[in-house]
């Protein structure tokens, strides 16, 4: 055997490589959303009129993306206990599931955007900023850069698991669907904290 | 791995062919895309003493503009073109200059090139692994990093300079593209550079964490670990849980500057005319990138203290004292460093009472920096001192940390730094505690492990020739601006003799500035003694310095692997030096107790 190949069969190994490895990436993307969820609740708290721009935020479109997340969730978890039996239709299956889920939140998200913008809620809006409105387009920039920075996400979830899908269909590296089924928890656990935050609190 | 053989190449310093399973690693596998994480670490060195040269220069130029405000250098126009016109310096680019140098050294120096050489070296071989968890994800670590020291470079050179608003890109200078030259293409590069930068420090941090958990080798605890391996992982923990901060800050930032945001922005006048920029708030990103900020100055300074601490003990040949306190005080410094970031902010108007609460944890901090101090000193006391260039400059860190310390006290008082802040107290302290030290834990790191990277020995006289003159150069340089700082000279001012009242202190100035040039020439001697080594250094033997740890075990000549045969086993821990009974000085790890009968009796663990 060669050294380097051998190097990861040394007797200590306690957690398995890879999921060690997502949960200390896991650690550092909460950070990342951990500084901006609490930057948008001092703001929040320092402005109370950003309510009135929160209630033009759909919350149909949120719940059903949530619903959509959380069952996303749920298959990526089937296919996670699909690969573990070695049961490789069933991981593609679950696994493609889980893909088209991410992208009809994506298509959700796209037009929840596309209404928002043409109702002239942006960054800057000139609607907002001539009535001398500042304050709530600053609600509109965190609202777009958490949300936006989250579906960012999302995408690279769905590329990670297309990936990992290719070749867990033909039945290598099956660990790596549980690694999947990590990051995705945590995109949905992220959106489980941006739902109330941005949509329901009004 | 009974087919791996390696044969040495003599006369190459970087002469150790490889063969695994039979082919031979082409130059690109080998030494650009090594996956090798000994080659990485070199790559790393290198990498890093090039940044720090060139930061290095650019201090020297404007030492020469603070040192000699109304004098013409003709020779800086023909080296910086239309930004020394007539041989002067443009006050434009003296800030871009403070600003990227200051950059270079923080991120580049100290960050990527202090944890990546030595967390990349000594983890795997003093855990006893043959690789990196990820040899791929080291890798990428190591190009991201050059990529970003690749951008950072190329934004010297752009029409409109480099980022002028300070290493620390307070908004909203930073934020308007048109508040001055610096501000527009320089800081988009800079940016760019730092998020580079970013992913570079996450991949290097995964990996260090994941190695020191996963692949300790058989008897390997975490208490018999050498305490270079738990200032890497603490190191890498501290950035993994602050970069992203940093990163989130520099999100918003560049939405401000392209998107037309104003998380950072509020009631901006330019030119008589207010901007249509309302409702954010600058302070908000002093609160996110201090909350990286600070945690970013034990990231450059616990490495070095790791690497001390193994210096000492080995080069005074005896067990360092209070090992469990030394991880202890590290534990504490690195959970310490994430709740006092406002003491950069006491003069933003912040509550009074919020800011006691800050001075209350950052002397907090004083307790286990305490701790490691006097250890230090503890270790060496009655110790059989090898006087290597290593140990001096060992010594030589544990001196800054207690000058700088103390004037650290003075500055986390709020009462105190309010009239402080932003002087040359400011500099004079962080320079000594933070950067000085810092790079004395590297040069120390290098002369001791040289010959475990190279396999040659670093020339000795010259080792402490470097030494001392750079030791009085960093005092001469540094201690006076405490005293300029304390007569309420301002930092990033262009020149000091624009107000009367600082004429006197010219002199002092002048002093700086011929210290600052010959503290540049003897890193000289070190570059020099660097390079020659690598070629001409005398052959180092496997142990060169009696050792206990599992690097040393290791052969000389580098083999991707590390070991050739089994993985050696670990018995005790580290620092076994001088025991009594012992028949030598030192007890490698390796050595089972079963065989050191008659110094069991006297030991610890």
């Amino acid at each position: 055997m060669n050294l380097i190949q051998q190097r990861l069969s040394v007797p200590v190994i306690k957690v398995p490589q890879g999921r060690l490895g997502m949960w200390i990436l896991i650690a550092g993307e909460l950070v990342i959303f951990g500084g901006l969820i609490a930057c948008y609740l001092l703001s929040r708290l320092r402005y109370p009129e950003w309510a009135e721009q929160a209630a033009h935020t759909s919350t149909f479109f949120g719940a059903l993306n949530t619903v959509v997340l959380l069952t996303s969730s749920f298959t990526i978890v089937k296919a996670h206990e699909a690969a573990l039996k070695k049961e490789l239709t069933k991981v593609t299956i679950y696994m493609s599931a889980t893909i088209i889920g991410g992208l009809a939140f994506l298509v959700n998200k796209s037009i929840e955007y596309t209404n928002e913008i043409h109702h002239g809620f942006t960054f800057s809006s000139p609607q907002l900023q001539e009535s001398g409105n500042y304050v709530g387009s600053l609600f509109w920039s965190f609202y777009y850069l958490m949300t936006g920075l989250h579906a960012t996400h999302v995408v690279i979830g769905m590329i990670i698991m297309t990936v990992i899908l290719i070749q867990a269909r033909k039945g290598k590296n099956l660990h790596r669907v549980e690694l999947a089924g990590i990051y995705w928890h945590m995109v949905d656990l992220i959106w489980i904290f941006l739902f109330p935050l941005l949509y329901i609190a009004k | 791995m009974e087919n791996v053989s390696h044969e040495l190449s003599h006369g190459d310093a970087h002469g150790h062919h490889e063969h695994h399973e039979h082919h031979e690693q082409s130059f690109w596998t080998k030494y650009i895309f090594s996956q090798d994480h000994k080659m990485i670490s070199k790559q790393f060195l290198v990498t890093a003493i090039v940044m720090a040269l060139f930061a290095m220069f650019m201090s020297m130029i404007f030492r020469l503009q603070l040192g000699w405000p109304d004098h013409k250098f003709p020779f800086l126009e023909s080296i910086l073109g239309k930004w020394a016109k007539g041989g002067k310096l443009d006050p434009g680019f003296y800030l871009a200059l403070v600003t990227i140098h200051g950059t270079i050294m923080v991120f580049f120096v100290l960050t990527g090139g202090l944890s990546g050489t030595f967390a990349n070296l000594l983890i795997p071989l003093q855990v006893g692994a043959r690789d990196m968890a990820s040899g791929f994800l080291n890798m990428l670590s190591y190009w991201f990093f050059f990529g970003s020291c690749l951008v950072m470079t190329i934004s010297m050179f752009v029409d409109q300079g480099p980022a002028s608003g300070g290493w620390t890109i307070y908004p909203p200078l930073s934020a308007l593209p048109e508040a001055i030259g610096g501000s527009g293409i320089g800081m988009t590069l800079w940016l760019i550079s730092m998020v580079l930068f970013i992913c570079s420090a996450l991949l290097g941090g995964i990996n260090y964490v994941v190695t020191v958990v996963n692949l300790r080798t058989k008897g390997m605890s975490m208490t018999r670990l050498p305490l270079t391996v738990w200032a890497f992982m603490i190191t890498a923990i501290l950035g993994i849980l602050s970069f992203p901060v940093l990163f989130g800050a520099a999100l918003l930032l560049v939405f401000d500057r392209s998107f037309g945001t104003s998380f950072y922005l509020s009631d901006i006048f330019m030119n008589g005319h207010p901007l249509p920029h309302n409702g954010g708030s600058p302070i908000l990103f002093q609160h996110l990138f201090w909350f990286l900020g600070h945690p970013e100055v034990y990231i450059v300074l616990i490495p070095a203290l790791g690497i001390t601490s193994e210096v000492i003990a080995t080069q005074s040949r005896k067990q360092i004292f209070g090992y469990k306190a030394m991880i202890g005080s590290l534990l504490v410094i690195a959970f310490l460093s994430f709740i006092v970031w406002g003491h950069h902010m006491f003069v933003t108007g912040m509550n009074p009472f919020l800011g006691s609460v800050f001075v209350f944890t950052t002397l907090l901090v004083a307790i286990p920096s305490a701790v490691k101090v006097f250890n230090y000193i503890a270790t060496l006391y009655r110790g059989n001192i090898v006087f290597s260039p290593a140990l001096m400059f060992a010594i030589g860190l544990v001196s800054f940390f207690i000058s700088g310390g103390i004037t650290g006290i003075i500055l986390g008082d709020s009462a105190l730094d309010i009239p402080l802040h932003d002087t040359y107290f400011v500099v004079g302290h962080f320079h000594i505690v933070m950067g000085s030290s810092a790079i004395f834990g590297m040069f120390a790191g290098i002369y001791h492990w040289f010959p475990r990277m190279f396999g040659r020995m670093m020339n000795k006289t010259l080792g402490y020739w470097h030494f001392w003159t750079t030791l009085i150069c960093v005092y001469g340089v540094f201690f006076p601006m405490h005293f300029l700082g304390l007569a309420g000279v301002p930092r990033r001012y262009y020149s000091n003799t624009a107000y009367h009242s600082f004429d006197t202190l010219i002199n002092i100035n002048s002093m700086i500035t011929v210290f600052a040039m010959i503290a540049g020439l003897a890193q000289l001697i070190f570059v020099f003694n660097f390079f020659y080594s690598l070629y001409r250094g005398r052959k180092a033997t496997q142990n060169p310095w009696n050792s206990n740890t599992l690097e040393w075990t290791a052969p000389v000549e580098h083999l991707h692997g590390n070991w050739p045969g089994e993985i050696p086993t670990v018995y005790r821990w580290p620092y076994d030096y001088s025991k009594p009974g012992a028949k030598e000085d030192f007890i490698p790890q390796t050595v089972p107790f079963s065989e050191t009968e008659s110094s069991n009796a006297a030991g610890m663990q």
